[in-house]
């Protein structure tokens, strides 16, 4: 008896779960690029950047997605560059979550002077315009990689989490187990991670997913305006590169169709994840 | 043993808490060695805001809580703690007193962590079985549970369980069986009633007079933050002094008398607004004078151990 | 008159049906004012909403109710409608804090009167007298829901509700979030309306019995989704029959009553679960007089005029 209810809330969860059709169709869709983004890359037969082949080529056998207008393989590009698209997301999306929970646990539960102070930077960071400041910082930087890429999207995306969680974390600071762990003589920090932290953590995965697909778009729009890596490949540079030379008045659909299409699938498919997770963490939105 | 002075406490409120809501005001009181006193108002009158003062887990505004002698308000670090092994409370929802993530008996692992790390599993697993059947639980029906596979009568008393485990000599209960059923609530009372033959003092906040008068012998009737009336229970209950206290005894429904019929019981009964200078319950008393708009009345001993702030008195 | 028999409502969920309410059969009389009392979770305002909206997940599985001579099809959400309001009204467990709070008061009656096909400004005379019986200022029809204490809130749900004089007010726990003071006026009002005959009859759902013992003319008291026993108040206060009644009754401090004087008894155990109830008597197991014959269903049966009880040990 005693071992068995924890099971059954754990089944029901996976009922749920499996019963939710927009989780299935998101987490379907997302699985395919991730297992794509790891096997993808082992299929590649060019360089990404080598003039493989004739120039501006549309999709053939030797060249899967056709050819870019100088001759490079578009499918090398595209599997490399979905690789990359979703490290910066991943990267990104950590960096945001992390630095949103940081800020939110500590401020709503301290309140006081400290809240008030991390409550006027994130209020500054959410009013600034993210995007002119990414533009300015990459535009600064001579040497870009992923990891700066994603640092950057990643500082400058958490504070709406961070509202998010303080919001969350007031709700909970005032509930009576809480209290209980104080008057039980326990430090803050610690009541912080043993007892509020633990209890966020459904809503902690669907800001994460949120923050996750942020940061493909963002990484992906500063790509696409050329302030994307340095070096290497991804989603948002093979579509700069596709503008650039006009793919499209020049009928070449398969150097900008592929990597559009992409990005918006896994966003795409990242929100609806997000429904059908909110669905079933709130017992009231579940269909019965 | 525990002892209130002037007490009271600002809440702030709105942006950069520029409101002010006085939740309790210039509240004196003292509780006794194995005593139980009950605190009882209607909601909204500060009960719990006392509670929590006592139990630092608010900041007091002004005023002193002294506990044995020592300024409350001075404790910190190792002293706290060694004031929490001593002072204690239960809070009333039994089921928002656990963490629904986590096993319930996580709260006496706790207990252990932070006081009593050097005691042994063994033999703290056999002090956790004293307490759980000190309060009338059966270890293995309750351990190893999670909260929603307890009844909220359960919870209550594994929470006092909990108390049990530390030294405690004072323990704030804080309207902890209003959530409970009829058939379970005289059980928890029983119990305290139980600790205090222990020799531990309580306060017993409550809003449900028929309960305080079970089990206390002394009672403090609060009303908007301040102490109308303070007295021996039997007295307050049979002969009240304050105007709202009467309308309390004349309202209480009782099991031996129906109500009178058409009572003097005001139907207006809405709350207006924030206290000018004059008496809290001006604007709701049927003796009001001209001067209790005016002029607050203090609290005055009215006969031995009977207190009373009214001018009609 | 209100006249329920064999009344089955189970909540319907993926681990089986709930089964909340077990074959209630009643009576309600004109000008009765019955209390329902029982431990919460027992069924109570599964039995209120049952008479007049199976909200989803309930599910209606047997039974008849009669309300004045006439059969109410419960089963079916879309006749009921005619029935509601103006016939059989509920004032729902937390109503009154879910008044909306973006609408008038008065704008909020004249919207719900009208889809009843009533029409405002004819009822709007009757409104304003019942408001002044009730001690509200006719203001109160210009303000919103939050601009009123708890007792104004509950006072006003309670004219709305009766505006139409239906034959049967359902009040779901109405008094549980007032302060003492309040709860005897709300409860002195329903009184009131009854003798006024703005309602025939009234069902309190409550789980404080001393609020019934002031004002119930009968008590009707549940256990684990069945009727345990029924009897004018007094009979219910002096000859209880039902052990869980006994027991209830036993364990409720009054004032006058000391814990040093007369140690008062809870009741040791706890309600099954609905999910898959125990055979027979579902009291069985916290029962201290069960013999063998509990583990079949006690029939719900009148044991003097006006008394039924669902015990083997009273028949
Ligand atoms: N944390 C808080 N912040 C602001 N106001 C509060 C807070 N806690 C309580 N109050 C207010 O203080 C008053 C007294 O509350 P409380 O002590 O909880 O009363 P009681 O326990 O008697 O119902 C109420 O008006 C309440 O709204
Ligand atoms: N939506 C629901 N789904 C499943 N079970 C429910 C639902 N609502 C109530 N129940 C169950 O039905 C029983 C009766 O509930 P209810 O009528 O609300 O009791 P009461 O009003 O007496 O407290 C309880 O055991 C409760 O758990
Ligand atoms: S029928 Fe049996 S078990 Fe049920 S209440 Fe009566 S004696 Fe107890
Ligand atoms: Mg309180
Ligand atoms: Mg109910």
């Amino acid at each position: 008896m005693e071992q068995e209810q924890p099971k059954k809330v754990r089944s029901e969860f996976i009922f749920f779960a499996w019963r939710n059709a927009k989780l299935r169709i998101g987490v379907s869709i997302l699985l395919v690029f991730i297992v794509f983004a790891v096997v993808g890359p082992f299929l590649v037969k060019y360089d990404p950047y080598e003039y493989s082949g004739p120039m501006g080529a549309p999709p053939s056998r030797e060249h899967w997605f056709g050819t870019t207008i100088f001759g490079q393989d578009v499918f090398s590009q595209f599997a490399l560059g979905t690789r990359s698209t979703l490290t910066v997301g991943l990267l990104g999306g950590c960096i945001g979550t992390m630095v949103g929970i940081l800020v939110g646990l500590l401020g709503g539960y301290r309140g006081g002077m400290l809240d008030e102070f991390l409550n006027v930077i994130t209020n500054i960071i959410l009013i600034i315009p993210t995007l002119a400041v990414l533009i300015i910082i990459a535009a600064y930087l001579e040497v870009r990689g992923i990891l700066t890429q994603s640092l950057f999207i990643g500082l400058t995306a958490w504070p709406w989490a961070a509202r998010a969680i303080r919001a969350q974390t007031f709700s909970l600071r005032v509930r009576e187990f809480v209290d209980l762990a104080r008057i039980t003589g326990r430090s803050s920090l610690r009541i912080v991670l043993t007892e509020i932290a633990p209890n966020m953590m459904s809503y902690l995965l669907l800001v994460f997913i949120l923050q996750f697909g942020g940061a493909v778009l963002n990484a992906a729009t500063l790509d696409f305006i050329g302030l994307g890596p340095t070096k290497g490949v991804s989603l948002g540079l093979i579509m700069n590169n596709a503008v650039l030379w006009a793919a499209l008045q020049l009928g070449m659909w398969w150097w900008l169709l592929p990597p559009g299409a992409t990005i918006a699938a896994i966003v795409g498919a990242l929100y609806i994840t997000n429904v059908g997770l909110d669905e079933i963490f709130n017992p009231k939105l579940r269909e019965m | 043993m525990l002892s209130l002075e002037r007490v009271t406490k600002v809440y702030r409120l709105g942006a950069f808490g520029l409101q002010k809501l006085i939740a309790v005001r210039d509240v004196s009181f003292e509780i006794g060695e194995r005593e139980i006193v009950s605190l009882i108002g209607e909601s909204g009158s500060g009960k719990s805001t006392i509670g929590k003062l006592i139990l630092r887990l608010t900041p007091i505004t002004s005023g002193t809580i002294r506990f044995e002698g020592t300024d409350v308000s001075t404790l910190n670090g190792l002293s706290l703690k060694e004031y929490y092994r001593r002072v204690q409370g239960v809070f009333q929802d039994p089921f928002a007193s656990f963490n629904p993530i986590f096993k319930a008996d996580r709260v006496f692992r706790m207990v252990r962590d932070e006081f009593y790390p050097q005691v042994g599993m063994r033999e703290w697993n056999e002090k956790v079985e004293g307490a759980l059947r000190a309060v009338g639980l059966n270890p293995p029906d309750v351990l190893n549970k999670f909260p929603h596979q307890l009844s909220g009568g359960q919870l209550q008393r594994f929470l006092v369980a909990r108390a049990l485990l530390l030294d405690i000599r004072l323990l704030i209960a804080d309207e902890i069986i209003s959530m409970l059923d009829a058939s379970t609530r005289v059980d928890v009372l029983n119990l305290l009633a139980d600790l205090k033959a222990r020799g531990l003092s309580i306060l017993f906040i409550t809003h449900d007079l028929s309960l305080g008068y079970y089990i206390s012998e002394r009672a403090i009737i609060l009303y908007r933050g301040r102490i109308a009336e303070m007295g021996p229970t039997d007295k307050i209950y049979n002969r009240p002094l304050h105007p709202y206290t009467e309308m309390l005894m004349e309202s209480v429904p009782r099991l031996d008398r129906k109500w009178e019929e058409e009572g003097r019981i005001e139907r207006k009964a809405a709350l207006t607004g924030s206290v000018p200078g004059g008496c809290v319950y001006a604007d709701r008393c049927p003796k009001a004078m001209d001067i209790c708009t005016r002029e607050e009345p203090e609290l005055k001993e009215a006969e031995t151990g009977h207190f009373v702030a009214c001018w009609a008195r | 008159m209100l006249q329920v028999e064999n009344l089955t409502v189970y909540y319907k969920t993926i681990r089986g049906y709930v089964q909340a309410l077990e074959k209630a059969t009643f009576t309600l009389a004109d000008g009765e004012i019955m209390g329902l009392a029982g431990e919460s979770g027992c069924g109570k305002t599964t039995l209120g909403h049952s008479l007049i909206y199976l909200r989803p997940p309930m599910n209606y599985i047997g039974g008849r109710v009669v309300l004045d001579g006439q059969e109410l099809p419960i089963w079916d959400m879309e006749k009921m409608q005619e029935f509601r309001y103006r016939h059989i009204s509920l004032i729902p467990q937390y109503a009154m804090n879910a008044l909306n709070p973006t609408r008038k008061i008065g704008k909020m009656i004249a919207e719900l009167l009208e889809s009843r096909g009533v029409s405002y400004s004819e009822i709007l005379p009757e409104l304003k007298r019942r408001l002044d019986l009730v001690q509200l200022t006719q203001d109160v029809l210009k303000m919103y829901p939050i601009e009123l204490s708890g007792g104004m809130k509950q006072r006003m749900v309670m004219v709305i509700s009766t505006l139409l004089n239906p034959s049967l007010l359902i009040a779901d726990e109405i008094t549980s979030a007032l302060d003492v003071s309040t709860q005897k006026a709300v409860c002195e009002m329903l009184v009131e309306f009854r003798d006024r005959g703005f309602v025939k009859s009234t069902i309190i759902i409550t789980h404080d019995i001393s609020i019934l013992y002031q004002i119930a003319d009968s008590i009707m008291v549940m256990y684990a989704g069945q009727l345990s026993e029924k009897a004018p108040t007094e009979v219910v206060f002096q000859d209880p029959r039902h052990p869980y009644t006994r027991m209830l009754i036993g364990s409720l401090p009054k004032v006058g009553v000391r814990y040093q004087e007369e140690r008062l008894r809870g009741i040791p155990g706890s309600p099954p679960q609905l999910l898959n109830p125990p055979p027979g008597c579902r009291f069985r197991d916290r029962c201290p007089v069960a013999f063998g014959r509990c583990t079949e269903v006690p029939p719900f049966l009148e044991i003097s005029p006006g008394h039924s009880v669902a015990c083997w040990r009273a028949f």
